[in-house]
């Protein structure tokens, strides 16, 4: 049983049955995190470096856990106060560190396709923890794995992704898991946030209007705005863009039903998402975070075997 | 293909075995039932039902462990992971594992190991339906067995579920 890829560079390099085995394997390894030892050997004998050339608070803990309640042993590597800053490439970078034995390297980098050209030059195995606005392919996993914890399944399930569709990985990541496992997909935000042809391109909907996409839906994920990556001014100001798009107890109130509200954080409280509604029971935030951990171990388990 | 045991057999060597264990615990507060996945949980299926048929009015501790992570050959193989379900201490108790099949020992190495993650037990106890004496790579034994048998290498020994028997081929 192995995963039809060596690397876990995209969402949409998996198939779906590559999705359904991290899933499952994910779920196990959530009950070992429930055992007085949380910890298991599966990867006493492998090597991990989480290579962050850019910030991160969640995803950065949560693959160290992971690989340490794996019994990997691992190294971090950030780019501030390293060699980078004396003009080290990244591929130099990685291979030095390479050249001391290390069998798996988890990335994050601003430049989309980073972990890709890695991938092409270097025998690891790489998982890709968000390269630029192209994928963060855990935290579609997780994120699957949440919903499918709290609704049973993800088929035929309708999913908005509410906010910066156009600046963000997750989306992207998202869109391609959901719609690889039957769910029915929507995004939702000002016209400038959203790409123009992303719904003939990848066969989603498109709403403008948050009202009319939080009655349609069964899941809301709401989106960060990703300031540090626009460039140009896309909507006036914050105070703006909460009152057309934030999500807010009153809206949720005036719904027929009870809608599940994600957030991959870190959280503009008062911009995209209102505080009483982050921290409501219909929001498992927190509990994405928990299962991040779960869905990292899996991911990080299923890759080892390609050791060879 | 040789039959080792057949239906009624198969049917007798549990029932004798849940007695075995039984005589040995008198006080099922003490014990804990735990079934290996996944082929060891056919086992331990039916010898618990037949502990809660001698004692219809105690609570069995039953519970089943996977030990996919915990196996030795992971970097050969990468194998899926099977439900674990143990909603009990196990602190202080007495464990018997129930496996199908007792060959190399790796597999109960790796229960060991999985099962110390859970508490320390007062004692741990194996018993396997099948015994292959030979080819052990581990210094372990059965406490309890169904059935002693000399295979070679290249056989394989396997519980065939649709027609309730044990098979050698």
């Amino acid at each position: 049983m192995q995963l039809s890829t060596k690397h876990l560079l995209g969402i949409k390099d998996l198939t779906k049955e590559d999705i359904s085995i991290i899933l499952s394997t994910a779920t196990q390894f959530k009950e070992v995190l429930q055992r007085p030892v949380k910890k298991v050997p599966s990867l006493r004998d492998i090597t991990i470096v989480n290579l962050f050339y850019e910030s991160s608070t969640r995803t950065r803990i949560s693959f160290e856990l992971a690989e340490k309640r794996l019994g990997a042993d691992t190294i971090n590597f950030t780019a501030s106060g390293s060699s980078v800053s004396k003009g080290e490439s990244l591929l130099d970078t990685v291979n030095n560190i390479l050249s001391m034995k290390v069998d798996m390297v988890v990335m994050r980098h601003s430049a989309s396709g980073a972990p890709h050209f890695l991938a092409k030059h270097i025998p690891a195995a790489i998982v890709n923890a968000g390269d630029g606005i192209n994928e963060h392919p855990t935290q579609a996993l997780l994120d699957a794995f949440s919903i499918n914890e709290k609704l049973g399944s993800l088929e035929g399930k309708k999913i908005v992704l509410i906010g910066d569709i156009m600046h963000s990985r997750v989306a992207l990541s998202n869109i391609y898991l959901l719609k690889k496992m039957g769910a029915e997909v929507m995004v939702a935000g000002p016209p400038t946030l959203i790409p123009k042809y992303i719904s003939e391109a990848l066969n989603i909907k498109v709403e403008y209007n948050l009202k009319k996409a939080l009655e349609w839906c069964d899941v809301a994920n709401v989106l960060r705005i990703q300031l540090e990556r626009q460039n140009q001014v896309l909507f006036s100001s914050l105070r703006e863009y909460n009152i057309a798009y934030g999500v807010t107890k009153k809206l949720l109130d005036g719904l027929k039903k009870e809608i599940v509200i994600m957030h991959p954080g870190p959280i503009n409280r008062g911009v995209e998402i209102d505080s009483d509604v982050a921290d409501s029971k219909q929001s498992i935030i927190l509990q994405q975070v928990e299962n991040g951990v779960a869905v990292r171990m899996a991911v990080l388990y299923l890759l080892s075997g390609n050791k060879n | 293909m040789t039959t080792i045991l057949d239906k009624q057999q198969l049917h007798l060597t549990i029932l004798r075995l849940a007695h075995q264990l039984m005589e040995n615990h008198l006080n099922l507060n003490d014990v804990v039932f735990i079934g290996l996945q996944p082929r060891g949980v056919y086992v331990s299926d039916r010898i618990v039902e037949n502990i809660k048929k001698l004692y219809p009015s105690e609570k069995v501790n039953y519970g089943v462990l996977d030990i996919t992570f915990y196996r030795d050959d992971v970097r050969n193989e990468i194998r899926m992971a099977n439900k674990t379900t143990i909603d009990f201490s196990i602190e202080g108790k007495e464990v018997i594992l129930i496996d199908d099949v007792l060959y190399t020992g790796r597999t109960i190495r790796a229960a060991l190991d999985a099962l110390i993650d859970f508490g320390r037990p007062k004692k741990v106890e194996l018993c396997v339906l099948v015994d292959r004496r030979f080819n052990r790579e581990l210094p372990i034994q059965p406490d309890y067995y169904g059935k002693s048998i000399d295979a070679i290498v290249s056989q394989m020994v396997k519980i065939q579920k649709d027609t309730e028997t044990v098979v050698l081929y």
